[in-house]
């Protein structure tokens, strides 16, 4: 555990031109252990989610640079891209963002058809608790059980490393705790390093790493010497 | 199968409406396009294996006598392979209860045996007996149209001498596949008559014995036509030959071959209209759905979709449209060309059919259909490619209204909040809303333009009958006499007005080009018949020099102050060589018309007159056929109404059916486009709708705010369509016009009026369809999911 899973080095990113342009990042130095779950705090537009993206392989920086392992993010091509999220990432987005027009478990499919371990989907299913709904459409389901799918989906691909951009934001607290075991299964069972991003500062607790974030840059990354389980979490 | 083919089909099945209806416009096409390739296949082929089972003659040599034993010396002209030598005559025959003769030819059967060329195919009866010479075979067409039977009697006059015959049979031959009345273009049964009997019988009417006055022959594999007509002219010439000429200049094999190209002509031009219409619904209805679908796509795109296979998702349910569009198009094209070609078999009294199916036609209807929509589909793809992963990130995006413009505040305060959406969404969306109004506007244009067709048809009949020829009846003399002949008609009791005409039959040259035809002598100022072109201008006749229709010289490739080559055709047969003075667009046919004395000078045979055009007392109609029919110098008698109604069938009948075929299929492509731009409407704002009504808005303000955008969208639509469908008639009316006749395009109100009708009526439709579906969407699910 030598070699960190992201090392960034002065990443920017500036949406627009001119007198409108928006510093989403300003200049971001940061780097993440392999195998950590990594929590990122910060007020509602501090370049959280910008931040997410672009060590996704989502959206690009404007300056600086970012890797992954070896690979150097910040100067792939659109089809290295492409091929690294396909080979290493999976993602839960804030709005559950599941295909209405396929069941629970064809939208998991969309993932395990492509990636190169994938679980089975009904385990993924079976993990967030939803088997019995695999054959329901999102319109059927409800938010909570909605984001499950999503992280079923994102699970059950066995990726490297998994973002979580808010992934509790709509859900109960029961629901939101039941949705954060079945992250902290994932990344003791499989060694899945896991970026969450999240509004409520007491979800960090169970991290074993929490980023302070401010206005486009870091401020503060403090190590947590105990964790607690999700259950314990206050909501 | 794949998640995303799960997807692929339950978006097939969402679109369902929308998918229907651009994949019957792309099976219209296709449809279209196999039918009519098919058809002109068919015929093409039916034809040929008809002239080559009843080896129909390559070259026809008429002379005005000539020895039997010639026969041997034309036999051995190189490449010359068969010989039939024959004795054609013309004739009147009187019909019971009709007032005046008809026209016909007779012809000669050898007294033994089946003729060498130009066999007959008999439907009835028995071929005349050896040494039977009142017996006669009579074509089948021209029995049936007056009823007659074999074992009916048949009066004729031959030669003055009038005949009593029994009719023991009814024949076809590809040389009559379309008979005319004499001087006449359009085709009509009843009015000319075909008689064969044995040659020493009509030989010896004609006083032809031991001579012929028509040879027939067959050419050798790959010989050169011209050469032979040449050799075969030189052997002629001292008995009277008046020029050989190939079977492509025979009228009956001209006429087929010309419907038959103008069925191939239609064929290639028409279809790429309805294609190119589908490739745009295609775009417009793909283009909306990845709009919809941004952030599914940005999704997939996120898991590491690579763009090929996010395009080839979205590609394939265009593909899915198109093929299974082309399909239905294929099996539609062979029903409907096997139907068809039935039709027009009959049309053509062909006495057998070979359906001809092009698997190239298939291959062809298919792969364009599917490259019309995959063009539509291509330029989807680019905003498919473009679009970041990243969007799937972001929440969607209201679109954003605040730029409405000044309009908009303007007209806000007038206006309550449904009617304020409209307007915005209408000034905020302008290149979508033009999307539609353009895509309307083709459908009323490829509406008009049909409708604007069927009534070119109806002028071109209206101009020709009534306008252009204003006479009641045209007499054809025998031959070319002097035009004191006009004052015994002039004298006929009940006769109001004569005008001379002179026809000469031609042959007109220029370079390597040359045209069958005949110059047209009209007097100086004609009343009664007239040179008019297309926009009802007389055409001045100068003093010297031929004006020639426009058809023929495209078919020249001659322009005004060139010199045309004339080998006349008949008397002296001089060879003269005049310039052409104008050109004129012409309705019907393809003449050459001249200055009545510029034309006489030049034949140097002072008023000479070949017929008459009369203007007669309706009421001693019978008595002025009764006299005409005395007159020796008479040949014919044609009265004008009795040609309208042929030309009326024609319309009707021939090539002119398939302008209702493609009629309907404009029709359907108008309902398509129009039911697809309220889809669309629908589609995009199904969640705002579902939002005002769960605010409290009626069904009827909701479905106000769809309704009201689609019914300022057709009405714009409406000028868009006038002026494109303007543009599309004149390559509509392009293809469907002929050697034959040409369908005249002209601003006509009322067609405008009616494609406006057809428009406003899908849209009222439409409308209806779409509110139906509006009023049963389930509010909840509508505001739950994206779409
Ligand atoms: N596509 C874009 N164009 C312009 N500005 C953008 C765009 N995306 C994000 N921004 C801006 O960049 C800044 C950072 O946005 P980001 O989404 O990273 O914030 P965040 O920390 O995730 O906020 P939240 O907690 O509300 O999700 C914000 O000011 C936002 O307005
Ligand atoms: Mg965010």
């Amino acid at each position: 555990m030598t070699q960190p899973a992201y090392r960034t080095e002065g990443l920017t990113k500036v949406y627009g031109e001119g007198r409108s342009a928006v510093h989403a990042l300003r200049g971001v130095d940061l780097e993440i252990p392999e195998g950590e779950i990594v929590v990122l705090l910060g007020p509602s537009g501090s370049g959280k989610s910008t931040l997410l993206n672009i060590i996704g392989g989502l959206d690009r920086s404007t300056d600086g640079t970012a890797h992954f392992r070896d690979l150097c993010l910040t100067g792939m091509s659109d089809r290295q891209l492409t091929r690294y999220r396909r080979d290493h990432v999976g993602f839960v987005f804030q709005f559950y963002n599941l295909m209405p027009s396929l069941t629970a478990r064809e939208n998991v499919e969309l993932v395990t058809d492509i990636a190169p371990h994938p679980l089975d989907p009904d385990d993924a299913l079976e993990l967030v608790g939803l088997r019995d709904r695999r054959d329901h459409f999102p319109a059927q389901l409800s938010g909570g059980e909605q984001q499950r799918v999503a992280i079923a989906r994102a699970v059950a691909k066995q990726p490297d490393v998994l973002f979580c951009d808010e992934p509790t934001g709509a859900l109960d607290s029961q629901t939101g705790r039941a949705v954060l075991r079945v992250l902290t299964d994932v990344n003791a069972r499989l060694g899945t390093t896991l970026l969450m991003v999240t509004h409520a500062a007491s979800t960090a607790a169970m991290a074993h790493r929490v980023i302070h974030f401010a206005d486009g840059r870091i401020r503060e990354v403090v190590r947590n010497e105990t964790r607690v389980s999700p259950e314990e979490i206050a909501w | 199968m794949s998640p995303l083919d799960h997807k692929l089909l339950r978006d097939l099945w969402r679109l369902k409406g929308q998918a229907a209806a651009i994949g019957a416009v792309v099976a219209l096409g296709v449809l279209m396009l196999v039918m009519m390739t098919g058809l002109s296949a068919s015929l093409t082929e039916t034809r040929d294996a008809y002239y080559e089972r009843y080896r129909l003659a390559e070259v026809f040599a008429p002379v005005a006598r000539a020895p039997e034993r010639l026969a041997e010396r034309l036999g051995s002209i190189p490449g010359v392979s068969a010989v039939q030598t024959r004795v054609t005559g013309q004739a009147l025959i009187d019909l019971p209860g009709r007032l005046l003769p008809v026209q016909a030819q007779a012809l000669s059967l050898p007294d033994s045996g089946r003729p060498a060329l130009n066999d007959v195919y008999l439907t009835d009866g028995r071929l005349p007996a050896p040494a039977q010479p009142d017996e006669v075979l009579l074509l089948r067409s021209f029995a049936r149209a007056h009823g007659l039977v074999p074992g009916d009697h048949l009066r004729a006059t031959m030669r003055g001498a009038r005949r009593s015959f029994t009719i023991v049979g009814l024949a076809q031959s590809p040389e009559f596949l379309y008979t005319t009345a004499p001087g006449e273009l359009v085709p009509d049964d009843a009015r000319f008559g075909v008689i064969w009997m044995n040659r020493s019988g009509l030989a010896a009417a004609y006083d032809m014995s031991g001579a012929f006055n028509e040879a027939l022959l067959g050419l050798a594999h790959g010989a050169g036509e011209a050469g032979v007509i040449d050799a075969v002219d030189r052997v002629l010439e001292p008995y009277g030959g008046i020029g050989a000429y190939a079977r492509a200049d025979q009228l009956s094999s001209r006429f087929v071959a010309e419907e038959i190209n103008g069925i191939r002509v239609t064929a290639i031009a028409v279809p790429p209209v309805f294609l190119g219409v589908a490739a745009f619904l295609l775009y417009i209805v793909i283009g909306r759905l990845v709009q919809a679908e941004r952030e599914e796509i940005g999704l997939l795109k996120a898991f590491g979709y690579t763009n090929a296979e996010v395009g080839a998702h979205y590609f394939k349910l265009i593909l899915a449209i198109a093929i299974g569009g082309a399909l239905a198009g294929c099996l539609g094209g062979i029903a409907s060309g096997r139907a068809m070609t039935g039709l027009y078999t009959t049309y053509y009294k062909f006495p057998f059919l070979v359906f001809r199916l092009e698997p190239v036609s298939l291959v062809a209807g298919v792969s364009t259909g599917i490259l019309a929509a995959s063009t539509g589909g291509l330029f989807v793809m680019r905003r498919i490619f473009s679009l970041a992963p990243a969007e799937a990130m972001r929440p969607p995006t209201p679109p954003n209204y605040s730029g409405s413009g000044r309009i908009g505040q303007g007209l806000a305060r007038v206006l309550d909040v449904p009617g304020r959406m409209v307007l915005r969404r209408l000034t905020r969306q302008p290149v979508r809303m033009a999307g539609a109004v353009v895509g309307i506007g083709c459908g009323m244009a490829l509406s008009a333009a049909m409708i604007t067709l069927h009534a070119g048809f109806d002028r071109t009949i209206e101009l020709t009958y009534s306008v252009i020829d204003r006479s009641d009846v045209t007499v054809t003399f025998t031959h070319p006499v002097s035009s004191k002949t006009l004052f015994e008609l002039a004298r006929l009791p009940g006769v109001q007005r004569v005008e001379a005409v002179r026809h000469v039959p031609v042959v007109m040259r220029h370079g390597r080009i040359s045209h069958r035809g005949a110059l047209t002598g009209l007097p100086e100022q004609p009343e009664l018949s007239r040179a008019l072109d297309t926009d009802v201008r007389p055409i001045a006749l100068p003093e010297t020099g031929v004006i020639l229709s426009r058809v023929l010289a495209r078919k020249l490739a001659i322009s005004p102050g060139e010199l045309l080559r004339v080998d006349v055709r008949e008397g002296r047969q001089p060879e003269l060589t005049i310039p052409v003075a104008g050109i004129a667009d012409s309705l019907l046919g393809a003449p050459a018309y001249m200055n009545l004395d510029a034309l006489n000078r030049a034949l140097r045979e002072p008023r000479r007159v070949s017929g008459a055009a009369l203007l007669i007392d309706e009421g001693q109609g019978p008595s002025i056929h009764a006299a005409l029919q005395d007159m020796p110098v008479v040949a014919g008698v044609s009265v004008k109404s009795e040609a309208r109604d042929a030309f009326v069938t024609l319309m009707d009948e021939g090539a002119g059916t398939t302008r209702y075929i493609m009629g309907a299929i404009a029709f359907v492509i108008t309902f398509g486009i129009v039911y697809n731009a309220a889809r669309v409407a629908l589609a995009e704002r199904q969640r705002d709708l579902a939002s005002l009504r769960v605010m409290g808005f009626s069904r009827g303000e909701a479905a106000f705010v769809l309704l009201g955008e689609l019914a300022v969208v057709t009405l714009v639509a409406l000028p868009v369509g006038v002026v494109l469908g303007y543009f599309l008639s004149f390559a509509i009316a392009e293809g469907f016009s002929t050697d034959l006749y040409q369908i005249p395009v002209f601003f006509d109100p009322l067609s405008y009026g009616q494609a406006t009708l057809v428009v406003l009526g899908a849209a009222v439709v439409s409308g209806w369809l779409v509110k139906r579906d509006l009023d049963r969407a389930d509010l909840v699910a509508t505001l739950k999911t994206r779409d």
